[in-house]
């Protein structure tokens, strides 16, 4: 109401402070490593970073795809699980790796398919549609079995253990690799496809998409399975990273994919957010793990109590900003 | 001259909801290259009759054909597909995308699969310039007024070749330029031979632009007349379908007050909002408050009532001096407010009419002492006849009632509380002359009895024609207060308005 024709002014837009915020955190953070510890300034560190959350940060784009429409998955964490399990019990039953990882990336996509659909036609609430979803893929890794199952397939030992070398010591994983390509593929098509394009007018004005024509119901229902699918991969990269399944790997992990995103700056309501933003949100969710062990004397917890932390001051700025932006 | 064919007819529509007949028997047509205004009051069927055409409801008689064939929509889309393009009151579109995109999203232009921004871009930037309006189309839609927002709709509207054009109520919450901005794009679509169907409350803006209309009462068709050929008292006559002597009857103003002081603000503010003012609202005195949108009425109406908290100053209320820290402890000093915004702050629609009236008294109550049932329903029928709520029926939802009658509920909410003080913060805007007068002369009738009531409007024959003091406010500051006597007339204030002091 109070807006007034206002000229555009040549200026950082609203939009990225979000996302540069993140990336200056990022930087502080790790010039403040390199200062206090030896050894830590080096590249190396920040694709270690990589190597150890590269699931996470596949898990975190398909989040990002959700928490856009201004929806939620809690289901991610355990589909991840269940993918790891569904994947160790068919390779110990002398499945070859191809077929083995279709078929759990299907199961990803189909779940997040049928969560999706059930959100948009019954009109459920997302969070308590992908609850059911979280516990019910949590149930299904136990009815498969309660211990934690190895994985010695070769190929995925390969996957577990191949260094590809960058050059001047550095290396990465193939995983890495792969949550790379994923990144690159989803931040092609949020920006330059009309899936993406539609995805942030939901996020917007659920109503207003609908009253401009667009496939509201493709759209939803298309964010949980990419979702659904992601988490399957990222279960994949899980378990080349454990070379285990068991029901118990990635508790929890929906909270550190959703709070990635939001460090990351995408707003929760839906609408206003980048992929970039997200892979900082985990670079710095990842940074402080490794602080923590650089540190030494602290218990891993501590990373939690900073991650929970760094959530306040975010959720706080982003309230700041949409408060002012509607001023 | 011959008149050309009509591109869209519709005959003898009916509508039936559940217990109103919401349309019966109502012809209407669209003749290329016109403005064809709908009237009617509130409840008229002016909705209805869009959303029927645009496919929102069925009909469940009579047709429509559109270039003489046969259609009957089964959504918003399908009507759009087929050429007709809806912008309603609330701009629908995506304010978080940019302004190229709200224009484009759904057709962009693409190779291979990927979006051209570029030519996106340029393409809105080109069709802009062609309604002469120059923004930066790859800003955010939300960073520009409603009236662009507006514009940005219709353009968007008209890119996908719409042969009609449904403008619901597009103007009530533009300014006097956005206006004029609006009525030249609508004049450029016009000489394309684009049809426009045109809603609005405003008579002046009516008959600046519209060439013919069509006039709806009570869900029937009273007749379809050229502007020209119709004078504006003629045109109310037909709406509300009685004398204006309801209308004339409170052209007296009315006679000031000599009663003790109610409210008593003293350098009450709060900064960024509103600077200190000082103001008193005698027993039984309606006072005014006139400015410009964002001149800081709305912030004084809710200092006063405890939305916001002051920053600075005293207030006392009966004499006694009292910090308003939350809207209970105003309603607890008889304070009530009535905001400006009754769909987001108000009412509930989702609860009867009944339920919605005695929400208020409920809560000053408490929720363990419930108000019995018998009691309910007898407050109710009262404030139901006394305010004319149309249809007279407590268990009707409130989002099913319209505009003038979901603003007497709220009234009515307030009312049985017994108020000391009413603040009415446009309590008229986006209601019908009808509606309008029954509050005005509510109002009035109000004030005889005692009641102090803040009415502030942006109309200034009615802050006039009400009140007996006048606050003008201007950049968030009360610039002045006049005694509404002989000598005040809407140009005067005008002036005040413009130039910040009392002439």
């Amino acid at each position: 109401m109070t807006t007034l024709t206002v000229p555009g002014r040549v200026r950082v837009p609203r939009k990225y402070v979000p996302v540069l915020v993140t990336a200056g955190l990022f930087l502080a953070m790790f010039a403040a490593g390199g200062i206090r510890y030896e050894g830590f300034a080096t590249g190396q560190i920040i694709l270690n970073v990589f190597i150890d959350n590269a699931f996470l940060l596949v898990v975190a784009v398909g989040m990002t795809f959700v928490i856009l429409t201004g929806g939620i998955d809690l289901s991610v964490g355990s589909v991840v699980a269940l993918s790891t399990m569904v994947a160790a019990t068919l390779l110990k039953h002398g499945w070859s790796p191809w077929p083995v990882m279709l078929i759990v990336l299907l199961i990803g996509a189909v779940l997040g398919l049928g969560m999706g659909a059930i959100i948009h036609y019954f009109e459920i609430q997302p969070f308590i549609v992908t609850l059911a979803g979280m516990f019910l893929a949590r149930g299904l890794c136990f009815t498969i079995d309660t211990e934690s199952i190895p994985i010695d397939n070769s190929t995925f030992t390969a996957f577990a253990q191949t260094r590809i070398d960058l050059g001047g010591d550095m290396w990465i994983s193939p995983s890495v690799v792969i949550a790379v390509v994923v990144v690159i593929a989803a931040a092609y098509v949020l920006h330059y496809t009309r899936f993406g394009r539609n995805v942030y007018a939901t996020g917007g004005s659920e109503q207003s998409a609908l009253l401009m024509g667009l496939p509201v119901a493709r759209t939803k229902i298309g964010v949980y399975t990419i979702s659904g699918f992601c988490s399957a991969l990222g279960g994949l990269l899980l378990s080349f990273y454990m070379l285990s399944g068991y029901g118990l790997h990635a508790v929890g992990m929906e909270l550190d994919a959703i709070a990635a995103v939001v460090i990351g700056g995408t707003l929760l309501t839906g609408g206003s957010g980048f992929l970039l933003g997200t892979v900082l949100g985990v670079l710095v969710l990842g940074l402080i793990q490794t602080i923590i062990s650089f540190e030494g004397t602290l218990s891993s917890w501590w990373t939690r109590i900073f991650i929970g932390l760094l959530l306040f001051v975010f959720i706080l700025l982003q309230r700041l900003f949409s408060a002012r932006s509607r001023r | 001259m011959a008149e050309p064919a009509p591109i869209l007819q519709m005959r003898g529509i009916g509508k039936q909801f559940p217990g109103v007949k919401a349309l019966d028997g109502v012809d209407f047509r669209l003749l290329p290259g016109e403005v064809h205004a709908l009237m009617g009051e509130n409840g008229a069927g002016k909705s209805t009759l869009i959303k029927v055409l645009t496919g929102v409801y069925d009909i469940d008689a009579g047709e429509i054909e559109l270039r003489g064939a046969r259609v009957a929509f089964s959504s918003p889309l399908a009507a759009q597909h087929a050429g007709i393009s809806t912008v309603y009151q609330e701009v629908n579109l995506c304010a978080n995308l940019s302004v190229a995109e709200n224009i484009f999203i759904g057709r962009e232009p693409r190779r291979l699969g990927r979006i051209q921004w570029k030519e996106m871009r340029r393409r809105a930037a080109e069709l802009l310039s062609r309604l002469e309006i120059d923004i930066d189309v790859s800003a955010a839609l939300s960073s520009y007024s409603l009236a662009v927002q507006q514009m940005v709709a219709i353009a968007r509207a008209v890119d996908i070749d719409a042969q009609v054009l449904i403008l619901d109520e597009p103007t009530s919450s533009l300014d006097a330029s956005e206006v004029a901005q609006l009525f030249r794009v609508m004049r450029r679509l016009k000489e394309q031979g684009i049809a426009i169907l045109f809603v609005s409350h405003f008579l002046d803006q009516i008959y600046e632009i519209a060439d013919r209309m069509t006039i709806l009462r009570n869900g029937r068709l009273v007749g379809e007349y050229l502007t020209s050929e119709l004078s504006q008292v003629e045109l109310v006559g037909k709406m509300i379908g009685r004398e204006l002597a309801d209308l004339e009857r409170l052209e007296g103003k009315p006679m000031a007050r000599q009663t003790p002081a109610l409210v008593e603000a003293d350098g009450l503010g709060r900064s960024g909002a509103i600077e200190p003012f000082t103001l008193t609202i005698h027993e039984g005195e309606v006072v005014g408050l006139a400015g410009l949108l964002g001149s800081g009425r709305t912030e004084v109406a809710r200092l006063l009532f405890g939305a916001d908290h002051a920053g600075s100053g005293t207030l006392r209320i009966g004499g006694e001096q009292v910090g308003l820290r939350t809207p209970r402890a105003a309603i607890r000093h008889h304070v009530a407010f009535c905001s400006e915004n009754r769909r987001a702050e108000g009412l509930v629609p989702e609860l009867t009419v009944r339920e919605n009236i005695v929400l208020a008294l409920q809560a000053a109550r408490g929720w363990t002492r419930p108000i019995p049932r018998r009691r309910q329903d007898e407050l109710v029928s009262k404030y139901v006849s006394a305010l004319n709520i149309r249809p007279a029926d407590p268990e009707q939802l409130v989002r099913n009632l319209s505009g003038g009658n979901q603003q007497k509920v709220m009234l009515a909410r307030w009312l049985i509380l017994e108020p000391r003080l009413l603040i009415l913060d446009e309590p008229t805007r986006g209601i019908d002359v009808g509606a309008k007068a029954e509050i005005q002369r509510l109002v009035a009738e109000l004030s005889d009895g005692g009641m102090a009531v803040l009415f502030i409007s942006a109309e200034l024959e009615e802050v006039l024609r009400l009140s007996h003091k006048v606050g003008v406010l201007r950049d968030r500051k009360l610039v002045a207060e006049i005694d509404n006597d002989e000598r005040l007339t809407t140009d005067a204030l005008t002036e005040t308005i413009a130039s910040g002091a009392a002439s």
